[in-house]
């Protein structure tokens, strides 16, 4: 993907519905325990993939909660 | 909620005969995250040295804390309570961290940015040519948003100052911004879609 590829990203967002911030928090946990166990976390949240792509500062703190938990191997 | 979840929630309680210990394990917790944390963000920041890395980590370790048992109420068993405590530890980190790396800077708050992008021959039929978009994107920033939904699109969209960082400075919330961001981005879609522009799937995908 390009340089304005991912500014027209940053600038237009995700088409779909998303959920706030303040949501994302609350159910990012839940979301992570359930990709890293390879249930459909999109579906069981919907709207979370959506806010991840349109918040960097979210979808960083659901990288970091992945990788943390993916290095313990829960 | 699972038994271990339990007995942690049962345990930081305020009376519990067992509460000390239980902060001083959970507060162990806390710290192996926000170290994490910090050792993956500072490999990626030189200007914060180890020292520092370890003062950020106690402090983020701390606050996460105090969020924590704030919010013992609000933990409702859909996840293990590790994984739920080591989700404020994170974000503490994190938001210290970036705030840490843009003290003292100047935010960039003005439209200086564009990228000046060469004309890369026609588009297929149906589809918007990037300049077009681009330049459509630009006037719609100007004549169709607020001057509030203009001032945080730019500086975060087009900028990249992070969130918490504009949020602190403008004294603000996170979840607030990002609203005024996602409405911003909202009529600058109904303002293209006015136009007629069809925006390519390729397009709309920010990773």
């Amino acid at each position: 993907m390009t340089r304005e590829n991912r500014l027209i990203g940053r600038l237009l967002g995700p088409a779909g519905p998303e959920l706030s911030c303040e949501r994302c928090f609350e159910e990012l946990d839940r979301y992570v325990q359930l990709e890293l166990s390879g249930a459909d976390a999109d579906a069981a949240i919907p709207g979370l993939r959506a806010h991840l792509q349109g918040c960097s500062a979210c979808a960083e703190d659901h990288e970091s909660l992945r990788a943390l938990l993916s290095e313990q191997g829960s | 909620m699972d038994s271990e979840s339990q007995r942690w929630i049962e345990r930081l309680r305020p009376g519990n005969r067992d509460r000390d210990a239980a902060i001083a394990e959970l507060r162990e917790l806390l710290l192996r995250a926000a170290r994490f944390e910090v050792r993956r963000r500072c490999d990626r920041l030189s200007q914060i040295r180890g020292g520092d890395q370890e003062d950020l980590a106690q402090q983020s370790a701390g606050d996460a804390m105090v969020a924590i048992l704030g919010k013992l109420d609000d933990f409702r068993g859909q996840s293990k309570f590790t994984t739920w405590a080591y989700k404020f530890a994170l974000y503490e980190a994190a938001a210290t961290i970036r705030k840490r790396a843009w003290q003292g800077r100047e935010l960039p708050l003005e439209a200086e940015q564009w990228p000046q992008v060469p004309d890369p021959g026609p588009a297929p039929h149906g589809e918007v040519e990037m300049n077009d978009l681009l330049a459509a994107i630009r006037e719609e920033i100007e004549t169709s948003l607020t001057p509030r939904q203009r001032q945080v699109l730019v500086a975060l969209a087009l900028n990249e100052v992070p969130i918490d960082v504009l949020a602190e400075r403008l004294d603000t919330t996170r979840g607030a911004l990002y609203k005024v961001l996602h409405d911003a981005r909202k009529r600058l879609r109904a303002a293209l879609a006015e136009r007629g522009m069809i925006l390519d799937e390729q397009m709309e995908v920010s990773e």
